[in-house]
């Protein structure tokens, strides 16, 4: 880390239009940065230098004239889901070995389009599928984050976990995720991020390769509440290319920061308060309401009683959804392709190579639940139940509620290869307990650092809104970062 | 409920995907794991509940039928692993 990667994306955009530093400078500074680091992070699995030079020098023309663009020559690490014209988006799989699109994703479009310059394609879990980015093909992302006096390697959370150690280790001044259960929140918190999942509908979803499309959602990862305001204005916009995007105009949301939250009404949810959540993340909970409180908002309890159900709702739904999207990946139009003596053994060799067990997994999941004879006991059964845990919401918002406040994680950052989570995949699924609620419903959610772990590691909370209340949680976010302070871990890479 | 070996035979087979022996195995006990976790469905009582079908409440926009891309043979099978004249190559289907 330097002194011009230290810098936020406002503050780095206040830099460039003073002309103090150049955009080209900027990038080159990033990428002498990655080309040192990576190989110990492992959070980009493509680096685009010569593209990126090339746009940073497009922008500084720009910035000459006075003539910017609301990013104009902000260096970002776009996750390997997204589809990049001409450069590398495998989902990080095997199974899509090669692949470069020729065609972009909306989302990518828009920050071009806005002055972004591309570093390079972030690592991630296989097809997004994964809460420790260690099922990516392309190996695990090291969290730039150590327990106190320990050098064990931690997981950077996922499936974005690239975005989000990447973003943390300044590799990137911010970074497209994308979130299905908890992807952007999950390693947002591992790393002492900012991460906001939008409403579902907010971003475009055209060009992102597709894993659950009634749950997926394209939103930032970004070092505080401001730059993830920044990033996500300009990710959002209404698409025709995608039929569950919403044409809703896009706020600024950078304009609501530093309003007064007073008298804004917080619920806290009391079944999320389980069982065995550890102390510091009980303590850090209410430390979070109080910081609200003493800002002005009242902290009401509230009641979602099928919270609970949730998760073994998420784990008919989204494997179904993704049985069916991941079926396309057949050695035919794309990607690898293993021969076979018909064209059956071609297909089911194809995909026993390329995807690896997670996927494979969850792939099975899927099949089963949509069999024949199967379809009512669990998927008809889980959209029911999605049913109820989305009234449970609108329930209370109607009641007047601004904003939830839950934990984003049951604990902090995990060690690479803990075999009781590698080994068990109920217990890894946990991970998503506080997080998936939100995509089954289809909200905004956003997941901000709020202090640290006895062991020295960050730890997040998260802002639940109504549809399209995204400027909520930015207000109420930015209160609580002026509160809790923001986080960086100590260089060891 | 438990899936057996025989099962994740057959899914492995209708979801187009090999497994050797022992990758079916460990996913016949993991398969009954998860399915474990989703057993908790059956304390909800769904009487008269409608299934989700639109996220967020909205209908499906209607656009003029016409024509908005096309002609870019090119383009589509630039990333397949087998192509001639414009046509995806695949193994013998028909005798």
């Amino acid at each position: 880390m330097n002194d011009v990667t230290a810098l936020t994306i406002a503050e780095a955009r206040e830099r460039l239009r003073r002309r103090e530093i150049t955009a080209v400078e900027l990038t080159d500074i990033y990428l002498a940065e990655i080309d040192k680091a990576n190989a110990k992070i492992n959070a980009y699995v493509s680096i685009t230098g010569d593209q990126a030079r090339h746009m940073a020098a497009k922008s500084d023309v720009l910035l000459a004239k006075g003539k910017e663009r609301p990013l104009e020559g902000i260096p970002l690490g776009i996750k390997d889901l997204f589809a990049t014209y001409d450069v590398h988006t495998q989902a990080c799989s095997r199974i899509l070995d090669g692949f470069r699109p020729n065609y972009e994703s909306t989302v990518t479009a828009n920050l071009w389009a806005d002055g972004a310059v591309l570093l390079g394609k972030l690592n991630m879990d296989e097809f997004a599928m994964g809460s420790s980015n260690e099922t990516s093909f392309y190996g695990p992302v090291i969290n730039p984050w150590r327990r106190k006096g320990s050098a064990t390697a931690l997981v950077p959370g996922g499936s974005s976990g690239g975005s989000a150690a990447a973003v943390a280790a300044h590799l990137c001044a911010g970074a497209t995720a994308t979130d299905t259960g908890g992807s952007i929140r999950q390693p947002a918190a591992f790393t002492g991020t900012v991460g906001i999942k939008p409403t579902y509908g907010r971003c475009s979803r055209w060009g992102v390769i597709a894993f659950a499309s009634s749950l997926d959602q394209a939103g930032p990862i970004a070092r505080d509440v401001r730059d993830c305001a920044i990033l996500l204005k300009s990710m959002a916009s209404f698409d025709i290319k995608d039929s569950t995007s919403v044409d809703l105009p896009v706020p600024d949301y950078e304009a609501v920061l530093g309003k007064s939250v007073k008298g804004m009404k917080i619920g806290i949810p009391k079944e999320y308060q389980i069982d065995d959540m550890p102390k510091e993340i009980a303590r850090l909970w209410s430390r979070g309401s109080e910081c609200l409180k003493e800002a002005g908002a009242q902290i009401i309890d509230i009641s979602m009683p099928h919270t609970k159900y949730a998760l073994a709702a998420y784990y008919i739904v989204a494997p179904a959804e993704a049985s069916s999207n991941l079926a396309r990946y057949d050695g035919v139009r794309y990607g690898l392709r293993v021969s076979g003596k018909d064209i059956i053994e071609m297909y089911e060799n194809t995909r026993s190579l390329g995807f690896g067990h997670e996927v494979k997994r969850r792939i099975l999941i899927g099949t089963y639940v949509l069999s024949a004879g199967y379809y009512n006991a669990y998927y008809l059964k889980a959209q029911k139940v999605r049913t109820l845990i989305k009234r449970d919401f609108d329930q209370v918002f109607e009641q007047g509620i601004d904003a939830i406040l839950t934990p984003v994680t049951p604990s902090a950052a995990f060690r690479i290869g803990d075999e009781s989570l590698t080994q068990d995949p109920v217990a890894m699924y946990l991970n998503d307990i506080f997080t998936v609620t939100v995509n089954m419903a289809g909200l905004p959610g956003l997941s901000i650092p709020a202090g640290l772990s006895t062991e020295g590691l960050p730890l997040g909370l998260q802002l639940i809104g109504y549809p399209f209340g995204e400027e909520i949680l930015f207000q109420l976010g930015h209160v609580m970062e002026k509160a809790c302070g923001t986080f960086s871990p100590k260089k060891w890479w | 409920m438990s899936v057996d070996l025989t099962m994740i035979k057959n899914i492995a087979h209708l979801a187009r995907i090999a497994l050797n022996e022992k990758e079916a195995q460990c996913m016949s006990g993991e398969l009954t794991a998860i399915l474990g976790l989703v057993e908790q469905l059956d304390e909800v009582d769904v009487t008269n509940v409608e299934p989700i079908t639109s996220i967020m409440p909205m209908i499906l926009r209607m656009r003029e039928d016409v024509v908005t891309d096309g002609s870019r043979t090119e383009d589509i099978v630039v990333n397949a692993p087998v192509v001639e004249k414009g046509f995806f190559l695949v193994p013998k289907v028909i005798e």
